[in-house]
């Protein structure tokens, strides 16, 4: 049979098989498994069916454990039922899998392994998740290349039919899931042979109907439960060998032969690694690279079925030669014996071993090792050290491999040069950014390479931490052999650099094979470009010999019309140059995989991208030897060299791509960092950056509150300061009657740190009369301001902040003098969430102890190697953490109530201690008033007094008072999320801590979808618009978060949006913490995912509000109180038509060009409903006081 | 343009056409035909772009999101939903659908005239919209353009093909008599440039649309009058036309169409069958049998003083406004 070859990638395998052969599918997004059940509900909302005819039904639920309930729920209906998870996801459907399992029932979940938060999170691979699962009952089944993903999707699925024990399906996140490979394509055909229809039919006969009613899910009490749960037993027994005869079956069909243990290697070997998943990929490289090489006597056993843990197989599986046995786990369970796959071999061989029928001679030395944790590279080089090691008498045992442990000696040491690609194989990496294309065209090289030659082809693409300006590395492979090189490229035939500043960041060079290919975007021609790169880089050129070729791709596509899209020009470079196709051919495939890509959108794009193919060869240029002159350019540092000795040794190398020589003594034991970190990583990536013009400035602190990376700083200062000031820097007279005589007013831009939005520049109220194109802000470039501006920042710096007891607050103005203490976030450029908690660290930041959801705003708060959160000159600034993506509401509930408890207690001990402190400052302590900062200014000074007075007594009482002195100053506690997690995963805890009356402050940055994970929709997600999983606009409105929690009375509830009113804002945040109650902010947040001009995000803001869709309100009660309505509406009735609003975002618009009917339609109904939904707040606005 | 209508008027092209349902109440109203709203050049430039800026803009830079939407395998822009907005109103109303290019450039766009008449078009309206604002380019390189994408566009087409004119020719009646060389089924006149406003408080120039009145129907009147009997093309006027009195004058200007548009922006689709209502019960009154007995009756060459409508008109008009 003739199968299709695809170049896909792991989830596309998984999903491709789950979606054939399964009948209904819930889920819920999570990294890296998203895009299983993304490509699910395309599949399904194109119309494509499964084997038996129907589309399959696809729910995204609001958690892993709704979705894990659901799945059950189905299945106990009847339905073949999937899912698709990882990581805290998995676990969060263990409860359900337990059911699943004690109830035999026949499911496949497929699972993109994953690290497991611990002192840190991680999306990154490794086992830990399905590991913790061990326990529930269901088979876990691994596999280790994409091709296996979508050959064990279906053996799991006839597999778990027949022997009715659930599978848990499972492959390495990030490297098997998101590695593209060219592989052989199942057919329906290949499906239908292996799933035999009765099975289906047995499965749908225990379906709960009335037609025949039965009971499951009873209670059940000593006297019968342990027997109940050993009935499954021989379920468990039959199941080896039933996945082994499907795997026959396979092979019947497919010529592709598994089995539960696959050894390979030597049949003589003394010396085997037992691991799963991907790194036996890399391990059969290598054993097989040593036989070849040099005739080691090792091998490899995968094990592929490891719960149910067959030992007769597995024992089957080992050569009798064996004399020592590595086993390499990915996951790590602290304070065990071993990891558990060491374990379960142990425990196989040593039991065998005491049996009547030893397998061995001399039972084999047993270590065990850990490898690859959160996707760690897992090389050759670690390999043959993990081999090596078996050689001892005395092998390392519970060793660790790929990093250097130097606290208690775990790790083994490895030679990372060490190479086993084999002979033929091409090697690619590719430097470029997020926004210049470049990994699109990489993904669509492979496709080209894999499906139009006989080549196989692999492609693996590391991203950045960073939302903004964010870098990617690509990894190409390709080559007459297949590949199973599962780590990234340790030697280039060839190196695309597709951004000349780069080579400043990136040691681009540094894994390019002597005599390889080096090709250049650069804006300086083959004469002048060594003159400008920087030495280093020139002198890897001439040393390693390398052919080296200069393209000016954004000349080529400012003139094709390209914009800043260099990734077809590029593409076409790398094609030209490496010979891995004729040119001709080449440059055909390319003009034909954009005929593919952008044919249906339009002849235009097609036509632009053909010219920048046609006009891309004769733009570039190989560097002759006599232009290889070495510059004197030295590489900046990465860090400077006044930065903290932390950020200068460890982040800095984090920062230089180099995490990986960390060593373990240089990372924290309990995952605790020092804030205020970001301002040392100075990436300086925005072309464009605002400057001040102070003689148009009206001075009204707009431009910096908007700024959501904290780039623009104002300050108000004595004339003084200016003594040593720069000549250029910049500064005019304060405006405003607060301000003293002599007061100077500076606003100065962190240029290095600016990503260049923009949005500053939009929100900023001041023309220039005579040239209104022109405002208090502009942009200009930023190189030619670097020099200069960096000097006045650092000046700016030492400036004195003005006294915050002395400003008004309340006002825009006045707030923005506050120092942000969040600052520099790798953000979004323009993201709409940040200037709010910005915001937060400005208002109450010194004193604030922060909750933050998993999401965009703790991945842009805490993602190494920087914080942007900060500290104030004293030292002070939040306190940050984040828990788990479901739990934040209740996490800073807890950190609410032990603060409350410790300041309890430190009262209780004042009292005691009054007599020893002073009767006054005693009284005067308890009774402050801190509702201000002049009142919280003086609570300082007097808890400074308090502790003095402390240190001199010894008493047990005095010591405790001291370690809780600082809770007597107030203490704010902000709980902070997006809709994800306010909305639909965390809500359940999030009604619960408004409802408890608790002082705590929730702010939900509400983007309307899971911004993070890639746009999925939420239930915060609007009537009509275009989400994953909302693929023809939702049909149901906004959920009404504020009007539920204004429905309990107690609570503070404000919706602000600070691009149309930064006011109301402002006013909204201050109420919020001046409430002595529970208090929810929803704030409107623009998004990358709507689909928009983010330097125009605050317009969007006031459309929304000006249309009626987002009102904006305060309902504070301790109005109520007062006698007044607590409920006060900042914005009229709809002044624009919701379209007017909606169709200036993709996420809406774009429906009208997919589906036109049904976006008229969601259109109404939303119109309607903002109406609707206007008329009722405003009864309540009006009748709650009659 | 050899369209058999039932009635002279025609609603011009409006958002009105963008909804099904109005083009519907249009026919039910006494509309005669229809022209759909305009297909720009932009959109079919820009708007393919735009949409594939906001699908990729973001995309592949950042692990946990490699894009942030759902792929859509099916879906139209510009001109595609163009062309199945006409196929749609074909499959609605039985009247003649007359759609609308405009655009300036000499590149590929006029193309969508031939997959418009492919989508069942019976007319097309072409609508050079050009503000002369470069000061390098001469009036007759204007005019050539007006020419040259005429002659292509007949070119491709069988469907008859109506050009929308600019006022501001040198001149307008070398102008019609080169259009109606090169192939012009029908002239209509005039299209009306939307004037910016400025906003004194953003300090912006803002569009500003501004519905015409029936006193900007003179400029037409007046051509339609001078161009009367002289061409073979059939004649529209456009701007204006507000009550059935407008529709007369169009006629005895010797109009073929009276193109309405802001009347029923402003007033609604019944104003159709009210203007036609009003047209009639006149017709009846004043003892006219048929719109052909009143055609041209007033036109420059069926008056008794044709300079009426030259230079001696205006001193006329200067002479009588000095006596008031």
């Amino acid at each position: 049979m003739i199968r299709n070859k695809v170049t896909i990638d792991g989830n596309e395998a998984a999903a491709y098989v789950a979606h054939k052969t399964n009948e209904v599918i819930a889920i819920y997004p999570i990294t890296p498994s998203s895009g299983m059940g993304e490509l699910s509900d395309a599949w399904s909302a194109e119309g494509n069916k499964n084997i038996w005819g129907t589309i399959p039904s696809v729910s995204e639920l609001q958690s892993e454990g709704g979705a894990s309930g659901a799945v059950h729920g189905s299945l106990q209906s009847g339905s073949l039922t999937t899912t698709f998870t990882a990581s805290q996801g998995l676990l969060l459907m263990i409860p359900n899998m337990y059911k699943i399992a004690g109830e035999l029932t026949s499911t496949v979940f497929h699972v993109s392994a994953r690290s497991i938060a611990a002192q840190a999170l991680s999306i990154y691979g490794d086992h830990s998740d399905v590991m913790a699962t061990r326990q529930t009952g269901f088979a876990l089944f691994c596999s280790g290349s994409v091709q296996e993903v979508m050959d064990f999707a279906l053996i799991a699925q006839k597999s778990t039919l027949e022997s009715r024990v659930p599978f848990l399906h499972f492959f390495d996140g990030f490297r098997t899931s998101h590695e593209v490979i060219k592989i052989e394509q199942l057919t329906d055909d290949d499906l239908k042979a292996m799933i035999d229809d009765m099975f289906v039919f047995e499965h749908r006969a225990r379906a709960l109907t009335p037609e025949k009613p039965v009971l499951r899910g009873t209670a059940q009490n000593p006297d019968v439960y342990f027997q109940g749960r050993e009935t499954v037993n021989k379920y468990y027994n039959a199941c080896p060998e039933i996945v082994e005869s499907a795997m026959d079956k396979f092979f019947e069909i497919t010529g592709r032969r598994y089995n539960l243990f696959d050894y390979i290697g030597d049949p003589d070997a003394e010396r085997i690694i037992i691991l799963m998943g991907s790194g036996a990929e890399a391990a059969e490289e290598t054993v097989n690279f040593l036989i070849g090489n040099s005739k080691e006597k090792v091998g490899i056993v995968k094990v592929r079925l490891y719960r149910p843990f067959s030992a007769k197989h597995f024992l089957k599986a080992i050569p009798k030669s064996v004399k020592s046995i590595a086993v390499l786990d990915r996951t790590k369970e602290p304070g065990s014996l071993g990891e558990p796959l060491y374990l379960d071999v142990v425990t196989a061989i040593s039991e065998a071993m005491g049996s009547d029928n030893p397998p061995f001679n001399k039972i084999p030395k047993i270590v065990g090792g850990r490898y690859g944790l959160s996707s760690k590279e897992f090389t050759p080089g670690m390999i043959k050290a993990v081999l090596d090691n078996l050689k001892e008498n005395e092998p390392k045992n519970h060793f660790t491999i790929g990093i250097n442990d130097d606290v208690t000696h775990t790790s083994l040491s490895f030679d990372s040069s060490y190479k086993t690609e084999p002979e033929g194989t091409i090697t690619a990496m590719f430097f470029g950014l997020g926004s210049d294309g470049t990994v699109g065209a990489n993904k669509n090289s492979i496709k080209i390479i894999g499906e139009e030659t006989d080549n196989y082809a692999q492609g693996f693409f590391v991203y950045d931490s960073k939302k903004s300006g964010s870098t990617t590395v690509s990894h190409l492979r390709f080559g007459k052999k297949n590949i199973k090189s599962t780590y990234l490229i340790q030697e280039a035939n060839f190196i695309g650099c597709h951004q000349f500043t780069l080579l400043d960041k990136f040691d681009v060079l540094r894994n390019i094979k002597d005599g390889g290919t080096f090709l250049l975007n650069s804006q300086f021609t083959k004469n002048e470009v060594f003159s400008k790169m920087p030495k280093k880089v020139c002198e890897q050129i001439v040393n390693k010999k390398l052919n080296f070729y200069v393209i000016d791709a954004y000349k080529v596509a400012k003139e094709t019309g390209m914009g800043s899209r260099i990734n077809t020009i590029m593409q076409t470079c790398f094609f030209a140059i490496s010979g891995v196709l004729p040119r001709e051919e080449a440059i055909e495939q390319i003009k034909k995989a954009i005929k593919k890509t952008y044919g249906s959108k339009g002849d235009e794009i097609v036509k632009k991208n053909y010219e920048a193919v046609d006009k891309t060869l004769a733009n570039l240029f190989e560097v002759s030897e006599n232009e290889k002159i070495i510059s004197s350019n030295e590489l900046p540092p990465i860090v400077s060299d006044k930065a903290p000795e932390y950020v200068r040794e460890t982040l800095g190398k984090i920062m230089e791509g180099l995490g990986d020589e960390v060593p373990v003594s240089q990372m924290p034991v309990d995952g605790t960092f020092p804030t205020a970190t970001a301002q040392w990583e100075k990436r300086n990536i925005a072309l464009e950056v605002p400057v001040w013009d102070p003689e148009v400035c009206i001075q009204c602190g707009k431009c910096a509150m908007i700024c959501p990376h904290a780039t623009i700083r104002i300050k108000a200062y004595s004339e003084k300061e200016l003594a040593n000031a720069p000549a250029s820097f910049k500064h005019t007279t304060a405006k405003g009657k607060e301000f003293e005589a002599g007061t100077e007013y500076s606003i100065q831009v962190a240029v290095e740190d600016c990503t260049g939005c923009g949005l500053c520049v939009e929100f900023c109220p001041a023309k220039n009369k005579r040239e209104p194109k022109l405002k208090a802000i502009n942009m200009a470039p930023q190189i030619p301001l670097r020099e200069q501006e960096k000097i006045n920042w650092d000046f700016f710096l030492n400036i004195p902040e003005y006294d915050r007891s002395k400003l008004n607050i309340a006002s825009v103005k006045g707030s923005q003098f506050l120092q942000p203490l969040f600052e520099f976030s790798g953000a979004c450029a323009g993201c709409g969430e940040t200037p709010y908690v910005k915001l937060v660290s400005q208002l109450f930041g010194d004193r604030t102890v922060i909750a933050n959801a998993t999401g965009c705003s703790s991945i842009y708060g805490a993602n190494l190697p920087t914080t942007p959160w900060a500290v104030n000159k004293e030292g002070r600034g939040p306190a940050w953490s984040n828990s788990l993506f479901e739990d934040n509401a209740e996490f800073g509930f807890g950190m609410r109530i032990s603060i409350d408890k410790h300041r309890e207690y430190a009262i209780e001990l004042l009292r005691k201690l009054s007599d020893t402190v002073g009767i006054e400052l005693a009284a005067e302590i308890i009774d402050a008033n801190q509702n201000d900062e002049a009142g919280i200014f003086e609570q300082r000074k007097r808890v400074e007094l308090l502790k003095e007075k402390l240190a001199k007594d010894n008493s047990s009482e005095a010591k405790h008072l001291s370690t809780l002195a600082d809770y007597l100053v107030k203490k704010s506690v902000w709980i902070i999320g997006g809709d994800g997690w306010a909305y639909d995963i965390g809500y359940g805890g999030l009604d619960h801590v408004i409802a408890s009356g608790k002082n705590v402050n929730i702010l939900v940055l509400d983007t309307e979808v899971y911004s993070n994970t890639g746009g999925q929709m939420s239930k915060s997600t609007g009537f009509g618009a275009v989400a994953k999983f909302a693929a023809s606009g939702k049909p149901t409105a906004k959920k009404d978060l504020a009007m539920m929690a204004m429905n309990y009375g107690n609570v503070y509830v404000a919706k602000v949006a600070m691009g149309a009113n930064d006011l109301q804002c402002l006013r909204a945040f201050l109420e919020a913490e001046a409430y002595n109650g529970p208090s929810i902010i929803i704030a409107y947040s623009h998004c990358i995912a709507h689909g928009i001009n983010m330097s125009k995000g605050n317009e969007n803001q006031k459309l929304a509000v000006d249309s009626g869709y987002w009102q904006l309100f305060r309902y504070n009660p301790e109005l109520t109180m007062q006698g007044q309505n607590p409920l006060k509406l900042d914005s009229g009735p709809g002044k624009i038509k919701f379209e007017d609003y909606a169709y200036k975002e993709n996420r809406y618009k774009m429906l009208t060009k997919s589906d036109p009917e049904n976006a008229r339609k969601l259109l109404e109904l939303a119109q309607a409903d903002i109406i609707e939904r206007r008329k009722l707040y405003e009864k309540l606005a009006s009748d709650i006081n009659k | 343009m050899g369209l058999d209508l039932k009635n002279p008027l025609v609603p011009s092209a409006s958002p009105l056409s963008k909804d099904i349902g109005a083009v519907k109440a249009l026919e039910d109203s006494g509309a005669s035909a229809i022209v759909v709203y305009s297909l720009f050049e932009e959109q079919i430039k820009h708007e393919a772009e735009e949409y594939e800026h906001f699908m990729s803009y973001g995309t592949e830079s950042f692990a946990e999101a490699l894009n942030y939407f759902p792929e859509q395998n099916e879906y139209f822009l510009g001109p595609e939903e163009y062309l199945n907005h006409i196929r749609k109103i074909k499959e609605t109303v039985s009247i003649p659908v007359i759609g609308s290019l405009n655009g300036i450039s000499k590149s590929g766009w006029m193309k969508y005239g031939k997959l418009i008449e492919e989508a069942g078009a019976d007319g097309l309206e072409l609508n050079i919209y050009q503000v002369a604002a470069d000061m390098n380019k001469e009036g007759s390189t204007i005019e050539e353009i007006y020419v040259r994408d005429l002659k292509a566009i007949k070119s491709l087409l069988k469907i008859p093909v109506a050009m929308k004119l600019s006022p501001y020719f040198s001149s307008m009646a070398n102008m019609a008599k080169r259009l109606d060389e090169a192939g012009a089924d029908a002239l209509v006149l005039f299209n009306r440039f939307y004037q910016p406003d400025f906003d004194l408080d953003n300090l912006e120039v803002v569009p500003n649309i501004v519905l015409s009145n029936n006193w900007e129907l003179r400029l037409p009147l007046r051509w339609l009058a001078i161009l009367y009997g002289k061409l073979k093309a059939s004649l529209a006027a456009t701007s204006g036309i507000q009550t059935h009195y407008d529709v007369i004058k169009v006629m005895m200007a010797g109009g073929d169409a009276a193109m309405i548009c802001s009347e029923l922006l402003r007033n609604g689709t019944i104003r159709i069958k009210e203007i036609l209502g009003g047209l009639e019960k006149w017709m009846e009154e004043n003892e006219y049998d048929s719109i052909d007995m009143m055609k041209g009756s007033l036109s420059q060459k069926s008056v008794a003083d044709p300079a009426a409508f030259e230079r001696a008109n205006y001193m006329k008009a200067l002479n009588n406004y000095k006596m008031n």
